[in-house]
């Protein structure tokens, strides 16, 4: 399929900075993804943005992988780069009773919001964040509402009381 | 509303069936919308207002933005929960009298949405008088059911429209609120009307003008 190997490339490079940032390497369909720890990620974003030239951060988003599984959370993180038109993702796997991760929203400005959708959608909490607060959902919804375990109709019809 | 007071108090055994004929008449047929147009079936309303099927031709010369200045309430489009209180604070910002369409299966049941985030059916947040179905419904549908809401408003009386005894209007009320306070004699009438009927109450708000008065 597509040629992978210029992104082997930048993933050679972070291990030669640290090789403890690169946890994993998955490559799958023209496209790699990149298992980072939760401690490293800023680390690991600022240097593929300064160094390597990955200045669009194209979608945070999280996933749920099941209420059985740990870590039960995972933050992908879609880079960009405008300058030689590569793709990267990074994941950082992180466990439901821990479910913290510093922001990147120093590092790209949309991860700001980025961030409020995933924490308001799964409970992720991004350390010194900005501004955490609920973007989709009314601010006094009760639970997260993209939870594996979260039901589909919600817990109760809509009244105004 | 000041015309109905005046007159229902100063003469209560006159029947005022002209001057229903004729306030109902110009009531329906300057019915100006406001628009809630939240999502696709916004677009059918806009369709409906083009030149190729002509809303105006039936009085709803112009959609006014601000709901001071509108009659009918067109509610197009999915109300999610976050939306609700909203939608509530703009119909409570509408002169009476009032009245609401509901465009769209979305906003009649919740649509093909019934999930946490949308609110199924806009009929627990505002009374509703017309339901149009459709996904979306055509623009002749929706003149359809300007026609309708144009008959049910040569229906009316002018004595629904009285204000209550309580000094109900000056009470200021919380927006997302239901309008009818506690214990003022209207609330009193319904609950004796219902003894006495053992109708069992539809979970959806009766408008001011539905509430039928015993006189």
């Amino acid at each position: 399929m597509a040629d992978t190997a210029s992104l082997h490339q930048f993933v050679e490079k972070l291990k030669a900075e640290n090789a403890a940032w690169v946890e994993d390497v998955i490559d799958a369909f023209g496209e790699v993804s990149v298992v980072v720890p939760r401690e490293s990620i800023v680390d690991v974003c600022g240097t593929l943005k300064e160094k390597h030239g990955f200045d669009l951060l194209a979608d945070l988003c999280g996933a749920d992988r099941g209420p059985e599984e740990d870590p039960r959370f995972v933050v992908n993180y879609h880079l960009f780069s405008t300058r030689h038109y590569n793709r990267l993702r990074l994941k950082v796997r992180v466990s439901e009773d821990d479910a913290k991760i510093h922001t990147v929203s120093h590092i790209w400005r949309t991860a700001d919001w980025h961030e409020r959708e995933t924490y308001d959608l799964f409970g992720v909490v991004f350390e010194n964040h900005p501004d955490l607060r609920r973007i989709l959902l009314p601010s006094d919804f009760d639970g997260h509402a993209l939870r594996k375990d979260y039901p589909l109709r919600g817990y109760e019809p809509y009244s105004m009381s | 509303m000041g015309l109905e007071n005046t007159l229902l108090e100063s003469l209560p055994e006159v029947l005022t069936v002209k001057l229903d004929a004729v306030i109902n008449w110009a009531r329906k047929s300057s019915l100006w919308p406001a628009t809630f147009g939240l999502a696709c079936c916004a677009i059918e309303m806009m369709n409906t207002v083009s030149s190729r099927n002509d809303l105006s031709r039936f009085g709803a010369e112009t959609f006014r933005a601000s709901p001071r200045q509108a009659d009918v309430m067109i509610v197009s489009g999915r109300v999610s929960r976050k939306m609700a209180p909203v939608l509530r604070r703009i119909y409570d910002q509408m002169p009476e009298p009032k009245w609401v369409i509901s465009m769209g299966a979305c906003a009649t049941s919740g649509g093909v949405f019934d999930n946490y985030a949308i609110v199924q059916g806009v009929d627990k947040i505002v009374p509703v008088d017309v339901y149009i179905p459709g996904c979306p419904p055509r623009p002749e549908m929706l003149v359809h059911a300007i026609t309708m809401l144009q008959d049910k408003i040569m229906k009316e009386s002018t004595r629904d429209r009285r204000d209550t005894f309580e000094p109900e209007s000056r009470v200021s009320i919380v927006p997302g609120t239901l309008p009818v306070t506690e214990g003022t004699a209207l609330e009193k009438e319904t609950e004796v009307e219902v003894a006495q009927n053992e109708v069992s109450r539809p979970y959806t708000v009766p408008a001011r003008h539905e509430k039928r008065r015993t006189s």
